[in-house]
């Protein structure tokens, strides 16, 4: 009640010219902010500005797009390092279930999260009374095929020169030396997993992944591929590097090839399919059809959607643009 | 309450009261009040409430509960923790659960730091009115007491200037009769004093001792709010006496004019009138609002049905490939069937989904508690609190609108000092929708200043300045204006140019003496001599006012009156009349006569009225005189000037006598005595006295000064396709004069139909007969229509919509309270919406409201009230938009308005500028909003049909999260608080650029589904590029690409990219403020990923930054970028070359405008085309007395005079009672009557 005495009093009691501080301050500052005069650039669709745009999308896309088809045919040459992929279809790597069915903390070394898995684990956390390491769905479906490649240097009698298939540096550095990490301590990693066991598919513990130290426990690199879940129920990951040796021979040179395949990882039942896959890759990746397509084709509906606009510009300009404003 | 045992055995002679033995059970269900007085034993069995006031609600204990449960009411903070709880489920979290608790915690944290602030100055005020002093009778002496400790049946004393503590009963008071004077503003916001008396009985009850004795038990009504009844009964001393509203102080009242008074408390704190009234206020809504709340349900119901779609997919799926894929993805324990897991993958998604639903922007139509600031009845319409919106950008935005419109320099009123004045915020886009504005004339059209503009004596006409050449002098060219220095009692303020008049008076020119003199007589104006030759006249009506001041000036000085004299200093020397009779005002006689006795003993009658009533009356003798003030007459008119026209007749002492005689019979007369009475000052009024002549002195003109820029402003609005009508108090005659001076009405309209019929059948002839007509001449004007005979209602309807020529209709009080009847006002309301003008006269404050009430009902159109009076604050509560004329007398209006400024004008920037403004920006935002969110969310949804239904989100959590509170939320802000598209000047030369909102084009339905069509399309795109390109990619290292990581981050920046295109697109006026935030959520948004993906907060937080190195291994690669660069391209393509189709091919008003300034083409045109008016020969007079009648009475009987003028008081005691019962007599009157009280006198009803 009182307050609004007082307001009645500020609006009706005082002189209505009285100078000082307390009206002035009701006057509006005149800045141009409070009075919505700031300076703008104020942008119009003017056929100056767009059908040039179009004209220069179409102009820019097309070429890119031709750039990128080319390559991407090109990449079909085995030259430079090959890439050996796996590919599997119809496997739900992106489920949701699938994709939180892990423990960052125990893949990242973690000793505390080596023995007690986090819950999202379930249920692949623990086995036989004994934490699962690495634990969760993810790891426990880890694809185990062995693959190898032999370069039939004699049709005859099959003489089989097998090809030397890197298995280092096929993952991300920042995967292998930031996010995986064996756990830490002295000792050989046996004995650091010890109080952990396998996971339920597994053949063998996480620390035999490999005899390779460097490429051992979780920071194998197979083993971190295949954590790097794949966004699409189709996919393919890199399984491992052919490297070129002398720039005068090409990586696999023409002829017959011999795949061995030890099949561990059944996929039959869920309908899946499992692939090999060969591949050069250029700077832009390995063979991409789409992107290519999809520019040329892009590059091209805007200029000609630059063509009809000019056209139709042209055509009805004088009945709009030009025309006094008619209230 | 305990019954009383036993029943005192006087009352059983007085009669004791009917419901005496039933008992008031408990609290609420009071049926009648009792209080004895100076009995606290006896009313503490009643309960009564007592006189301490809390409005606050909480207290430190009960805060943190109470104010959690009333935000959870809140429909989004439920909402909000409703999936809350479903993400705790594990089996259905989709989504951690920071992403919802986050934004919650911190919406409910500022609110209840707001809500704590806001009690604690509840608290504050509380006390401060509880801690009120007042003195109690107590044992038989004044105590002082706080307010919070008066009780019921206390007797407490007033002095004057003080706050009514309580409703009290008055028992006595320093006035005579016990009369007492009070100011009401703070109840019905009404200026003018009342007068409240002590019953008679009661009233001798001066002193103490007396008082102290007093027993007398009051049984009256329990606590209502109605503030104009009062029903009750005093027992005491075996008599009982009816106690009425006149015998009531109410609490909230200031006590004025009177020293002292006493009054008994029968209502205290929460019981009184006051408090009772100061309920709820109904909550204002916007259409766009209205519009949000229908699609919002809508969106709800998409959300659903997108949830079950990918619930039955879950289901197939599961049933399908999810049972055989269990080898490597074993079901959850929980989980045994196909079918519950898609019931649980529903909830998963409707979290997933949620973002579609701008729940925020859901306002629950809700009653809002008062503030406790404004405890007046009209209290402010409330605004929703900022905290229903976690986001809270509508509100923001509008917010930032009010404060444009507060810091407006061009609605600042440098005479008053007040700016305009956004008093709810949540209304600013409906002030560019506006169809109807509905305006008071007084005070809002009018600056309610009256001014003696020109006269006409004697047949030649004063006032027009002329140049040396004899051409008139315009406005700015004036000379100097005429020096009144030789009369030290002339008023410094009063202003005339024509130095001719003065030159006249100084010349001693008989008529221009009389002229005068009878100006300076003929009134009813009281004077006030504070100091020697400082003189205030007190007026009843500001006309009345500026003829006496006129006079005062031209040295004709009215300086005080008694009952039987009038004192006039003429030209310096003091002449005593005496004041024989006054022949009041009323509105049939439109004129008003005293007779007065000179010095000399002659007795002279003088007359002022309105000139369609007084000319008849006057001696033909001077035809010629008659005819040149005729003419004046006209030319008066003609310039929007109220007319009086001024005669005087002399009288021969014994017809005096006689009529005298004749007088006093009438007015004893039992019945019928209003006629008797007119018929005898018809008598005296008239030329039947041949040998005295009733002849002509002149007229006057008086200017009731609009106010500035009024025409300007209704004319800009009229072509801003905005109807105006004019409702207001006054009468016909002021009203009409007023539409001519607005140019509301011209002369070259086609007709003006008037409504004035008294009864139903009248009032329905009019209206139709208006209608016939207006349908008659379109079909005269052709247009192939053929006129059907007996048309129905509808095809009136169709007909009158495409009515030709201009057409006004002007309606009275009356006739408008018939045609407001429900099965006349669609009749009404066809034949008003037709015309061009609409006037309504003599309303009251109750039929304001109707008539907007009216057309919100059947016209579906944003309506705006705009007012400066207490009368006009039901109309501002019921518009959609009220504006409050500020830094007028009463702030009534104002606090119940929802916009003030001081001056009419500034309506125009109002809407034009600022409404236009707001409407567009919001229209740009809600469909900028509702794009981005469909876009960023459906992608959830496409994803879904790969992922296997399984609720798993495309993006990172924390973009999830942070996608509508930083990375968009800021550019859109800014284009919605800065954008514009056509600068302030334009919108005002174009005034059909304010059509689009009123056509409500910007955003609608239509609209909505476009911008909600634009994001699917976008966000099939956004999930399907990538998807075509990341299905077979590598990246150039030869390591896979489409992994879920990086697709995630693909997915987001091309989203972020994309939705900052379009609003870099959709602002129209980049200003830095909109480049910086623009550019800086891109910016943040980096900054922010790899912030992220950054190895630090890995180390850290392992399970929460999973996605670790993801950010420069992804963006590193270049066919993210050229799949980023498609995916843009794709969707802003069609936007663009859509947009500049309709540009080059149907562009809109305001495109043609923003192009016309870009190609700097000088429009000379001037589009506005304002009509002038020129002088024209239609005569309006109006007797512009706006005061009530019987203020002649009322000074004859002395009985206003203080008791300080000795010298009446012998006569004052003598005729008192008198004046006293017709006064009450008129006021029950003019009660019973609609209309027939004072203009502006709110009617109860």
């Amino acid at each position: 009640m009182a307050m609004n005495y007082n307001a009645k009093d500020e609006v009706d009691g005082g002189p209505p010219c009285a100078p000082g501080g307390a009206a002035k301050t009701r006057r509006p500052d005149n800045t141009a902010f409070k009075q919505q005069r700031l300076p703008a650039w104020q942008p119009i669709l003017t056929a100056g500005t767009v059908l040039p745009t179009f004209f220069i999308i179409g102009l820019i896309f097309i070429p890119i797009g031709i750039g990128i088809f080319v390559t991407s045919n090109n990449i079909r040459e085995i030259e430079g390092n090959v890439f050996m992929y796996y590919g599997l279809s119809n496997f739900y790597q992106n489920h949701r279930r699938y994709v939180k069915s892990r423990d960052d903390s125990q893949l990242n070394g973690d000793p505390s999260a080596l023995l007690n898995p986090s819950k999202e684990c379930e249920p692949y956390r623990r086995s036989e009374d004994k934490p699962i390491a690495p634990c969760g769905a993810i790891a426990n479906s880890m694809f185990n095929d062995t693959l190898e490649l032999f370069l039939v240097t004699n049709e005859s009698d099959l003489t089989l020169t097998p090809i030397t298939l890197k298995k280092k540096g096929i993952a991300w550095w920042t995967d292998k030396n930031v996010k995986f990490r064996n756990p830490p301590g002295a000792g050989s990693l046996e004995e650091k997993f010890k109080d952990t066991t396998k996971p339920v598919n597994w053949h063998q513990p996480v620390y035999k992944l490999d005899t390779d130290e460097d490429n051992n426990g979780f920071i194998n690199e197979d083993f971190i591929v295949w954590m790097r879940t794949a966004a699409l129920p189709t996919f393919r990951k890199l399984y491992r590097l052919i490297e070129r040796r002398s720039d005068l021979h090409p990586t696999l040179p023409a002829g017959q090839y011999y795949l061995n395949i030890t099949y561990n990882y059944p996929v039959h039942s869920f309908d899946g399919r499992k692939r090999m896959i060969l591949s050069t890759i250029s700077w832009m990746g390995g063979k991409n059809p789409f992107l290519g397509i999809a520019y040329i084709t892009i590059g091209s509906i805007s200029f000609l959607l630059g063509v009809v606009l000019l056209v139709i510009n042209h055509k009805y300009r004088n009945s709009s643009n030009t025309a006094d404003i008619t209230i | 309450m305990t019954v009383p045992k036993e029943m005192p055995e006087k009352w059983a002679r007085a009669g004791a009261p009917p419901s005496w033995s039933q008992k008031k059970p408990s609290w609420g269900t009071e049926e009648e009040r009792r209080a004895r007085a100076n009995d606290r034993e006896y009313n503490e069995k009643f309960q009564y409430a007592s006189n301490c006031i809390k409005t606050s609600k909480y207290n430190i204990l009960t805060f943190l509960p109470v104010n959690l449960f009333e935000q959870f009411q809140e429909v989004a903070n439920t909402y909000f923790l409703f999936l809350l709880i479903l993400q705790l489920i594990p089996q259905i979290s989709s989504l951690s659960w920071f992403t919802t608790i986050v934004p919650l915690v911190l919406v409910l944290t500022i609110t209840a730091v707001k809500d704590a602030t806001d009690d604690y100055f509840r608290h504050k005020s509380d006390n401060q009115v509880n801690n009120r002093q007042s003195q109690v009778l107590i044992n038989g002496i004044l105590q002082q007491e706080q307010w919070m400790n008066v009780c019921v049946g206390d007797i407490i004393k007033l002095e004057n200037n003080q706050f009514v503590a309580a409703d009290l009963l008055l028992l006595s008071s320093s006035e005579p009769h016990g009369l007492c004077y009070i100011e009401t503003a703070e109840l019905d916001g009404e200026t003018n004093m009342k007068v409240r008396q002590a019953i008679p009985v009661t009233s001798e009850l001066g002193d103490i001792s007396k008082l102290a004795k007093f027993d007398g038990e009051v049984i009256c009504e329990p606590p209502n709010n109605k503030l104009d009844k009062f029903s009750g009964t005093l027992y005491w001393k075996e008599n009982k006496f009816p106690l009425s509203n006149q015998n009531m102080l109410l609490r909230g009242c200031v006590l004025r004019n009177t020293e002292w008074c006493f009054g008994l408390v029968i209502f205290a704190g929460p019981d009184t009138k006051l408090m009772q009234n100061s309920g709820r206020t109904k909550f204002k809504r916007t259409s766009i609002d209205r519009l949000m709340n229908t699609l919002v349900l809508w969106i709800f119901g998409f959300l659903v049905c997108m949830g079950v779609i990918l619930a039955i997919g879950n289901a197939i799926w599961e049933h399908e490939v999810g049972t055989r894929f269990q080898v490597y993805l074993p079901w959850d324990e929980a989980v045994d069937s196909a079918f519950f897991s898609g019931f649980l993958s529903f909830w998963s998604y409707i979290i997933i989904l949620n973002t579609v639903v701008p729940i925020s922007l859901y306002v629950r139509p809700k009653a809002c508690s008062q503030d406790p600031c404004r405890w007046s009845i009209s209290s402010p319409p409330c605004s929703p609190s900022l905290t229903s919106c976690p986001l809270c950008s509508v509100e923001v935005i509008r917010l930032g609108h009010s404060y444009f419109i507060n810091w407006d320099k061009k609605m600042f009123c440098m005479k008053k000092r007040t700016p305009a004045e956004a008093r709810t915020t949540t209304l600013n886009e409906e002030l560019g929708q506006v169809e109807y504005i509905f305006s008071d004339k007084t005070g809002t059209l009018t600056q309610n200043i009256m001014v003696f503009n020109k006269c006409s004596i004697n047949g030649r006409s004063y006032g027009d300045v002329f140049d040396v050449l004899g051409h008139k002098a315009e406005l700015g060219e004036r000379p100097e204006p005429v020096d009144f220095s030789f009369n030290p009692l002339a008023d410094k303020k009063f202003l005339f140019w024509d130095p001719s008049l003065l030159e006249a008076v100084k010349m001693g020119d008989p008529p221009t003496h009389e002229f005068f003199r009878l100006l300076s007589l003929c009134h009813t104006v009281m004077s006030e001599e504070k100091d020697e030759g400082e003189l205030y006249y007190k007026a009843q009506s500001p006309d009345e006012g500026a003829l006496v001041t006129a006079a005062r000036n031209f040295g004709f000085v009215f300086r005080s009156r008694t009952p039987k004299t009038i004192t006039v200093h003429e030209l310096g020397t003091a002449i005593t009349y005496q004041l024989l009779a006054i022949l009041d005002f009323n509105n049939i006689r439109k004129r008003m006569s005293v007779i007065v006795r000179n010095p000399e003993g002659k007795i002279r009658l003088y007359c002022k009225g309105a000139d369609t009533i007084l000319l008849d009356r006057l001696h033909h003798s001077t035809q010629e005189l008659l005819n040149s003030t005729t003419d004046h007459l006209n030319e008066y008119a003609g310039e929007g000037l109220r007319t009086l026209v001024l005669a005087y007749k002399d009288l021969d002492e014994e017809y005096y006598e006689e009529w005298a005689r004749r007088r006093l019979q009438a007015s004893l007369a039992q019945d019928s005595r209003e006629d008797r009475l007119a018929s005898i000052y018809e008598e005296v009024e008239s030329d039947m006295m041949k040998p005295l002549y009733f002849q002509l002195l002149g007229a006057t003109a008086i200017e009731d000064k609009l106010q500035q820029g009024v025409p300007e402003t209704i004319a800009l609005l009229t072509l801003a396709n905005i109807k105006i009508w004019v409702l207001t108090g006054d009468k016909q005659e002021t009203a009409v004069n007023i539409g001519y001076s607005c140019k509301m009405l011209t002369d070259d309209m086609t007709e003006v139909f008037i409504v004035t019929g008294h009864t139903v059948l009248e009032v329905r002839e009019e209206l139709r007969k208006a209608r016939e007509k207006m349908v008659d001449s379109s079909r005269t004007v052709g247009n192939g229509f053929t006129y059907q005979g007996k048309l129905s209602t509808s095809k009136l309807t169709s007909v009158l919509e495409a009515v030709a020529g201009e057409y006004a209709l002007i309606i009275n009080g009356h006739s408008l309270a018939h045609a407001l009847e429900a099965d006349m006002e669609l009749e009404f309301l066809e034949t008003a919406c037709a015309c061009k003008a609409v006037i309504c006269c003599r309303v009251t404050p109750l039929q304001k409201a109707q008539v907007v009430e009216l057309v919100k009902k059947y016209k579906k159109a944003v309506t705006l009230a705009i007012g400066d009076g207490a009368n006009d604050v039901s109309m501002i509560k019921t518009a959609h938009i009220g504006v409050g004329i500020s830094g007028q007398e009463g702030i009534q209006a104002v606090l119940a308005s929802d916009y003030s400024f001081s001056q009419f004008k500034f309506l125009q920037r109002l809407l034009l500028v600022h409404g236009r403004w707001s409407y567009l920006r919001m229209c740009k935002f809600l469909c900028y909003f509702f794009y981005k969110n469909f876009a960023f969310t459906m992608v959830h949804f496409w994803f879904g049909f790969f992922c296997g239904f399984s609720a798993q989100t495309v993006y990172d959590q924390y973009f999830i999260t942070l996608y509508n509170i930083v990375y968009t939320s800021l550019p859109v802000l800014a284009m919605g608080v800065f954008d514009q598209d056509v600068p302030e000047q334009r919108s005002m030369e174009y005034p059909k650029l304010y059509e689009p909102g009123q056509l409500n084009l910007l955003f609608n339905k239509r609209e909505f589904f476009i911008c909600i069509a634009q994001g699917i399309y976008t966000s099939v795109l956004m999930f399907f590029i990538p998807y075509g390109v990341f299905a077979e990619a590598t990246r150039h290292d030869g390591t896979q690409l489409a992994d879920y990581q990086s697709f995630a981050v693909t997915v987001a920046t091309s989203l972020v990219i994309v939705v900052s295109v379009q609003i870099g697109l959709d602002t129209g006026y980049w200003t830095a403020i909109n480049h910086f935030f623009i550019w800086g959520s891109l910016a943040v948004y980096f900054a922010i990923l790899f912030a992220m993906h950054s190895n630090g907060l890995f180390d850290m937080f392992p399970n929460q930054f999973r996605f670790v190195g993801n950010a420069q291994n992804t963006l590193a690669q270049p066919t993210v970028w050229l799949t980023i660069m498609l995916t843009t391209a794709v969707c802003i393509m069609p936007v663009v070359a859509f947009r500049f189709l309709r540009l080059s091919l149907k562009p809109d008003l305001s495109d043609t405008v923003r192009y016309t300034q870009l190609v700097r083409k000088k429009q000379k045109a001037q589009h506005r085309c304002m009509r002038r008016v020129g002088r024209t020969g239609s005569r309006r007079s109006g007797y512009a007395f706006s005061h009530q009648e019987g203020f002649g009475e009322l000074i004859m009987s002395g009985k206003n005079m203080r008791l300080s003028s000795l010298a009446l008081s012998s006569f004052t005691t003598r005729s008192s009672s008198s004046w006293i019962e017709s006064l009450r007599r008129k006021k029950s009157d003019s009660a019973s009557s609609p209309g027939g009280g004072g203009a502006d006198k709110p009617l109860k009803g």
